[in-house]
């Protein structure tokens, strides 16, 4: 498991490559790519700053990754996460999951992006023409997190 | 003594963004802390009110009815609006 905050940018294609060289048991590795976007809310957005919680940041997402080790059989799991500056069309996030087939990185790699959405410690804050203005939190986020909930849990 | 920490919409409210605060007397969870802030006034009295506001003590997200204790750091802050 990697779990990375970082002001940089990353390279999609030598993470995903350093991923799956690292073990030959690897059959599917499946990814996603968040990025920012120049509208939002029908107002434009000219950057991005995203704030975090140092140190709660690493463990929420460290739990994330845990809890979805539990629920699939995974080979490897990367998240990249960046913060401060950012500009439209940038990089925002990175979450890539190793297995062996493709039903258990895709569902893991959806699980983790929906848990990332709602429960890491991240804010977003956009420079639009009227000003700068926190984002909302979307309640779309919410259901989408809601139906990765299990009985009793 | 408690570290408070406040992030994003609830920091530039507050006006902080950490203190340090000897744990008041007959406090015993966050809610009892957010009514010991609240008799600061001003931007501190609305703290209890923010919709939706969150909460973590020692960096794990908790309802607002949960206990805290002297050394415990506990943060507040809106909805997350990361990925």
């Amino acid at each position: 498991m990697h779990v990375r905050i970082q002001e940089a940018d990353f390279d999609v294609g030598s993470e995903l490559a350093a991923l799956r060289r690292a073990d030959p048991r690897i059959g599917a590795l499946a990814s996603f790519v968040g990025l920012v976007r120049d509208v939002s809310g029908g107002a434009g957005v000219s950057e991005m700053h995203l704030e975090h919680y140092p140190g709660m940041t690493e463990k929420a997402l460290a739990a994330i990754v845990g809890e979805a080790l539990q629920r699939w059989s995974l080979i490897d799991v990367l998240v990249i996460h960046r913060v401060g500056r950012l500009l439209p069309t940038d990089q925002i996030v990175l979450v890539a999951v190793a297995a062996a087939h493709r039903a258990e990185a895709f569902a893991a790699c959806a699980f983790i992006m929906d848990y990332l959405k709602t429960r890491a410690p991240f804010w977003k804050r956009e420079l639009t023409p009227e000003g700068a203005r926190w984002v909302e939190a979307r309640e779309a986020d919410d259901r989408a997190a809601e139906r990765w909930r299990q009985p009793g849990g | 003594m408690l570290t408070i920490l406040y992030f994003a919409s609830v920091r530039e409210r507050v006006g902080r963004a950490a203190e340090e605060l000897v744990l008041p007397a007959g406090v015993a969870d966050v809610a009892g802390l957010l009514r010991h802030l609240g008799q600061r006034g001003g931007a501190w009295e609305g703290l209890a009110r923010i919709a939706n506001l969150r909460c973590a003590v020692n960096q794990q997200m908790v309802a607002l009815d949960s206990p805290i204790a002297d050394g415990d750091e506990v943060a507040f802050f809106p909805p997350v609006t990361g990925g």
